[in-house]
């Protein structure tokens, strides 16, 4: 595993050795928009379009070089690097590192921002900063894009960061009102105080190797070649908070419901590849920090920092996900809980799996959100509210209704569809490492997925149609029906927390009854039939029900640690030798030293069975059937016992309260904490300021002025000899002098600063005679 | 420790003094030809740039550790100060840095002079601070150096004094003395040090290599009075509040300067002298200074949070940025210092450009009051992108250049060097990160409440064509009463600002995505730097 060899390597292809061009591409497409793209006659999306299409030729280049490159070299990486900086003699690089990680990142990011891309231009058609969003949603592409290839962490933070930027400006989009600008600010807040951890984590890893770059890293962690495990653990924690924040675990999660104020294109890419993936993608890209500095997969462990975390997001997500109205937040929660599944994969030690549902998640739920997008768009009046503006609308809106469905099924984790082989890996994996605790996380938080989908397609597709679509079906609504749906849900202690709109272009209320023939228009359906087609393909890449393990052949020397031999047919590596010792070396070797032969590795992939698999599947059955049947009950017959439960039982209410308003985090820090920092923590720092601090100054020169106006009467006067004096003197000479001009309150200053000078002066030759 | 390149000798000296040209011509034009003084302040200050930028070109930066277009003639011989100037690595980016901005100011001052008028006292002003500010570069003689580092003080004294705001007297003879406090505590050292190294010469190089050899205790008292004289300049806390005080009132030239040049006299006095000077000296200190930055920066954040006021919350976050930049220099890694220099000209760039974007929304506005300024980006929408990127800087974004003075400082305070205690450096180092995040809710926050959300009724008139969102004349019939001016004149970016704000711009991003083009020039003059600390310190 030398990933150093790289100059060892024939020619691995043109496109392999120039993948720097698939970010570099987008970022100069970003300023031709910025500067340009209001001349252009489609206000600058198609500089957007066609930059996206020329990464995406040279990823599908690059991935097709990849796979004949993997099989000649074992996936060595390919590394090529630029001076970017240089400090103390020491040069800091800026260019590629691709492997199968990066390999399989880059290519997801340029094919869904190319989608979304097209998709936008019908979206926000008449927008009124048309050429803005389109200029932010390149650039955007382009951060996740040089954060992918980064071959060191300060380009990976640049990446990073400019995604935080772009996520700023996309979010806030529509500025004018002030929830969005609030949402924007928030999540720019709210991941900042996660980078902290990476600031202080990258300079911690610095410190640690003495090097950024992240091959360096990988490979001196895997070989223990640290000097302290536990300074170690506290880098691999430091960056995982940045993940916490960015990928939005809990408890930092309560940004990305908000991030739904921004356009719909935007919640797509956002929550399918780019930022909120990379958290997930930084703890895998330096995969060995992690596993070795937080023990994971130790004999014994039964919890580890990023399991814990990622268990806990996949279950309070999920349940926040039952109760939203508004079809984009159910999604965004669901969102979270998923990410909480790769988090909860890479701290079982399941690698591939992790990656493999990052790869699978992005299809699926990037096809969930443009469905929404294409509901809201064309049914429900631009609203995103599942119980006022929805409803019945499957028969018109086939196209999306299919597609919704497929993605809904490959979320669920239903066999076949490409969420399960994902999925189902990382739960199995939980289970054969014995982390028994998150396996129960794991197939809970699929019977959830279940229920919450089925509650939310319930709510948009069937029933009888409310509000917009009512509109949008041409029959009457029952405007009454929809708002007592809402009513029987208790009460509405949402906030600030209000109901997206999308409602910001030309496009006005009131069109004809019903005002759309059918679904949506092609640049909406197109990319929506394309995702729902990988929604179902792409998890045969590495389905172990049937046998496949193509993506963990790709993907597999950039885990960056072996391997364990033992189980499972992919174990028949070279170095296989040093499994012997694995679990010995796993353990107390920190406080004397490690030994340079020593070697970190991760546990292979289950082998896969179906009867493993079997009560995941089940729960995921009867989570369907069952909140089917509430759906119905609830929302369409209104039956006794369950309609307005949450209103009439107060421990179900109290419960229901508590989740609606987010478990009260937002109000911990919104009210708690940024509120006490903002006000008056700072008032009283700057009171300090004003009053102590600036108060000693002006003490200070009152004294003098005081002591000058002292020494100028009963010395000067009195004719004392003068020379002695003079410090004083000039100082009130000053003073007096100055005096005309001032208000008074000034010329102290001179006098006592003087004379402290003075004294200060005497001290310091006394003492140094 | 510099050996010396001596081609180009007449460089350094047109190029520091060849604004006095400027003020000897317009000394003899009387006041009433105000057009005529504005040109000529941009046409000396324009070739002072030009001249500095035949030195950019001319610099060898193969050897940027080695003084270049060096000069040692006599001076004053009877103290042994002599007329030595040169430029290494490290002066050389500040050194350009100070004729660049005065360029911009001064096109800058052609169409936004302040009220008090009277531009050729106020170009003979800010023309005389150039040459002080250029001299405090180029200085290779510790009473050269002081004398230049004085003359700064008087022209920015009358600026603010002159041509500030409403509490201008205050703030500029706080300034004043303030300064001249740290500068007779200076003046101290100075001596100290010159007589403890056998009152030789005040020549930088011999009390590089002379300074080193003083005993380690009376290195900590001659320390402290540099630190004194320079913290105040920096200024670090507590001595910052002249700071705030000085740029509210400050007319934007005037902040400008102040915040792109004359704060780093400070920074770089503590590089280029306090430290190789006394080596130990700076060891003893160098936990003080970090903790004092590190207060500096989070106390500087927190008072940006409670400002009402846009330019007093720009001024506060100084502190807080000039907190990063002591944070590296108190490491004394190279990795630290190189971070500090680059800092020093990245918030140069980044903080003139905020006080230039204050001075243009007093303009149009006549308030800075926060709470009633809003949706800049409806009415204004070039100045409110430009402030976004600005503040996006200044928060240290990754690709501007404000990134690349704060990163590598928390880097090396992780390790620092020389012994230093690790400890108090590494919980230094987590403190201060913990600023980056409120930098970014100070400066968001601001850029919410003052540029997004809709105009204030109070600002939009009928009549003035630009602002053309809404009506309500009677607020702004209202409104009018209050201001100066018959009605708030709401114009986006005029030509002229373009002008003196896009080479800012450029340099942010530029510096920013590629920062080599800086770090190439410090790097080696920094690494001698340290190496020569080094070999001071037992």
């Amino acid at each position: 595993m030398s990933v150093f060899a790289a100059e060892a390597v024939a020619d691995p292809g043109w496109f392999l050795e120039n993948a720097w061009l698939i970010p570099v591409i987008p970022a100069v497409a970003f300023f031709g928009i910025i500067f340009f793209g209001k001349r252009l006659p489609r206000g600058g999306s198609e500089l957007g379009i066609v930059s996206m299409l020329a990464s995406l030729v040279i990823a599908a280049g690059m991935t097709l070089q990849w796979i004949s490159h993997v099989d000649a070299t074992h996936g060595t990486p390919v590394i090529k690097q630029w001076t970017w900086w240089q400090s103390g003699g020491l040069h800091f690089q800026l260019g590629q590192h691709i492997d199968g990680l990066a390999v399989m990142a880059l290519i997801l990011v340029a094919f869904i921002s190319t989608l979304v891309q097209i998709y936008s231009t019908e979206y926000v058609r008449g927008d009124r900063r048309y050429t803005h969003f389109f200029a932010a949603l390149t650039l955007f592409s382009a951060g996740m894009l040089t954060m992918v290839l980064a071959p060191n962490m300060v380009q990976l933070i640049l990446g990073w960061e400019i995604m935080g930027l772009c996520s700023f400006m996309l979010i806030g989009h529509w500025w004018e009102e002030q929830a969005n600008s609030r949402a924007a600010l928030k999540a720019f807040f709210t991941v900042r105080v996660g980078d902290m951890g990476l600031l202080v984590g990258t300079a911690m890893l610095f410190g640690i190797f003495g090097t950024f770059d992240i091959a360096g890293i990988n490979e001196l962690t895997a070989a223990g070649d640290f000097e302290s495990k536990q300074i170690l653990m506290w880098a691999a924690i430091a960056l995982f908070i940045a993940c916490i924040g960015k990928s939005g675990q809990f408890p930092l999660h309560t940004w990305l419901p908000d991030a739904m104020a921004g356009p719909t294109p935007v919640s797509s890419l956002l929550h399918s590849s780019t930022m909120v993936v990379a958290g997930v993608f930084l703890v895998a890209r330096i995969y060995p920090v992690f596993h070795v500095g937080l023990e994971i997969n130790l004999a014994g462990q039964e919890f580890n920092l990023i399991a814990v975390i990622g268990g806990i997001t996949v279950l309070v997500a999920a349940a926040l996900a039952f109760v939203q109205d508004d079809i984009k937040k159910v999604l965004a929660y669901s969102t979270v809980s998923q990410l909480g599944y790769m988090m909860m994969g890479l701290g079982v030690g399941a690698w591939t799996a992790a990656v493999f549902h990052i790869f699978t998640h992005a299809f699926f739920k990037c096809c969930l959100f443009l469905c929404a997008g294409s509901i809201s768009h064309t049914a429900a009046h631009h609203s995103f509210d599942m119980k006022k503006d929805m409803g019945g609308i499957w028969r018109k809106m086939p196209v999306t209704f299919a597609t919704w469905m497929i993605s809904t099924a490959a979320l669920m984790g239903i066999p076949f569809f490409s969420g399960f082989f994902s999925k189902d890996e990382i739960i199995d994996s939980a289970k054969h490492n014995d982390y028994t605790i998150f396996y129960f996380v794991g197939i809970i938080g699929a019977f959830m997925t279940a229920a919450y989908m089925t509650r939310a397609t319930w709510l948009t597709f069937f029933g009888t149609p409310r509000g917009g679509a009512a509109h949008f079906m041409g029959v009457e609504s029952h405007d009454d029906h929809g708002h007592a749906a809402h009513d029987a849900h208790g009460d509405d202690a949402h906030g600030h927390d209000d109901h997206g709109h999308d409602d910001h272009g030309d496009v006005k209320h009131g069109r004809p009854l019903p005002f759309a023939p059918s679904d949506s228009p092609w640049q909406l359906t197109a990319p929506l039939i394309i995702l729902a087609a990988l929604a179902i393909g792409s998890g045969y890449l590495n389905a172990p029900a049937v046998g496949t393990h193509w993506f963990h052949h790709q993907t597999e020397s950039s885990i960056g640690l072996h391997e364990a031999a033992g189980h499972g047919e992919e174990a028949a590596h070279d170095e296989a030798a040093d499994h012997g010792e694995e679990t010995a070396a796993h353990g107390e070797e920190a406080a004397h030293g490690p030994e340079p032969a020593e070697i970190y590795t991760v546990p292979p992939a289950p082998e896969f069975k179906w009867s493993a698999a079997a009560p995941g599947l089940g729960l995921v059955a009867l989570g369907i059937g069952l909140s089917a049947f509430l759906s119905k009950a609830v929302f369409e017959d209104r039956r006794a016992p369950f309609a307005g439960l949450t209103r009439r039982n107060k421990l179900l209410g109290a419960g229901h309260r508590f989740l609606v308003n987010k478990l009260y985090l937002d109000a911990l820090y919104e009210n708690v904490i940024v509120k006490a920092i903002a006000h008056p923590i700072s008032k009283a720092a700057y009171w300090v300021n004003q009053n102590i601090i600036d108060g000693v100054v002006n003490g200070a020169g009152r004294t003098g002025k005081d002591v000058g106006t002292w020494v100028y009467r009963n010395i000067d006067q009195k004719l004392v000899d003068g020379a002695v004096n003079a410090s004083g003197t000039v100082a009130s000479e000053t003073g007096h002098a100055l005096q005309p001009v001032q208000s008074g309150k000034v010329n102290q200053y001179g006098a006592l600063l003087f004379g402290a000078a003075a004294v200060g002066a005497i001290v310091l030759i006394i003492t140094n005679v | 420790m510099n050996d010396v390149l001596t081609d180009n000798q007449w460089l350094l000296t047109v190029g520091t003094f060849l604004p006095l040209l400027g003020v000897l011509v317009m000394f003899f034009i009387p006041g009433t030809e105000e057009k005529l003084h504005k040109q000529l302040l941009i046409i000396t200050a324009g070739a002072t740039a030009v001249v500095h930028a035949i030195t950019l070109v001319l610099f060898d930066y193969g050897q940027s550790d080695k003084l270049q277009f060096f000069v040692d003639e006599e001076w004053i011989s009877v103290i042994r100060s002599g007329y030595t100037i040169g430029l290494d690595g490290i002066s050389l980016p500040l050194y350009a840095l100070s004729a660049f901005v005065t360029f911009l100011v001064a096109i800058y001052t052609y169409d936004n002079m302040p009220d008090a008028g009277n531009p050729k006292a106020f170009g003979i002003l800010m023309l005389i601070l150039q040459v002080g500010m250029a001299g405090s570069f180029v200085a290779q003689d510790l009473v050269l150096f002081f004398v230049f580092f004085e003359i700064v003080l008087l022209p920015m004294y009358f600026m603010i004094g002159v041509w500030g705001g409403e509490q201008r007297q205050y703030a500029s003879l706080k300034f004043f003395l303030y300064t001249m406090f740290g500068s007779a505590l200076m003046l101290v050292a100075i001596l100290a040090l010159f007589f403890n190294t056998d009152a030789e010469s005040f020549g930088f190089s011999h009390l590089y290599a002379a300074g080193a050899l003083i005993p380690e205790n009376t290195q900590i008292w001659i320390f402290a009075g540099f630190f004194i004289g320079f913290a105040v300049k920096v200024p670090m806390f507590p001595f910052h509040t002249w700071l705030p005080d000085a740029h509210t009132q400050a007319p934007t030239q005037g902040s400008v300067i102040l915040a792109a040049v004359l704060l780093k006299l400070g920074t770089y006095g503590f590089v280029r002298i306090a430290i190789p000077m006394l080596p130990q000296g700076a060891k003893a200190w160098a936990p003080v200074i970090a903790v004092l930055a590190v207060i500096g920066i989070i106390y500087g954040a927190l008072g940006c949070l409670a400002q009402t006021d846009f330019k007093r919350l720009i001024a506060f976050s100084s502190v807080a940025h000039m907190g990063f930049v002591m944070l590296g220099i108190a490491t004394l890694t190279p990795m630290g210092i190189n971070a500090a220099m680059f800092g020093m000209v990245a918030h140069g760039w980044i903080t003139g450009m905020l006080f230039f974007i204050a001075g243009s929304i007093k303009h149009r506005y006549h308030t800075l009051e926060i709470k009633r300024l809003r949706g800049l980006l409806i009415q204004m929408p070039k100045l409110g992108w430009v402030f976004g990127f600005a503040a996006m800087a200044s928060l240290g974004l990754p690709g501007l250049a404000g990134f690349w003075g704060e990163f590598p400082a928390l880097v090396a305070a992780w390790n620092p060097a020389f012994g230093l205690d690790e400890t108090l450096f590494r919980v230094v180092l987590v403190i201060a990160a913990l600023g980056t995040v409120f930098a970014a809710a100070y400066l968001l926050w601001l850029y919410q409440r003052t540029a997004m959300g809709e105009p204030n009724p109070e600002f939009v008139s009928g009549d003035s064509a630009h602002g053309g969102h809404g009506h309500a004349p009677a607020l702004s019939a209202a409104a009018n009463e209050h201001d100066d001016h018959e009605h708030a004149d709401i114009h986006d970016v005029t030509p002229i600002e373009w002008v003196a704000w896009a080479p800012f711009l450029a340099a942010i991003v530029l510096f920013g995505v590629y920062p080599q083009l800086l770090f190439r020039v410090l790097d080696p003059a920094v690494t001698t730097l340290v190496q020569h600390v080094g070999a001071g310190i037992p």
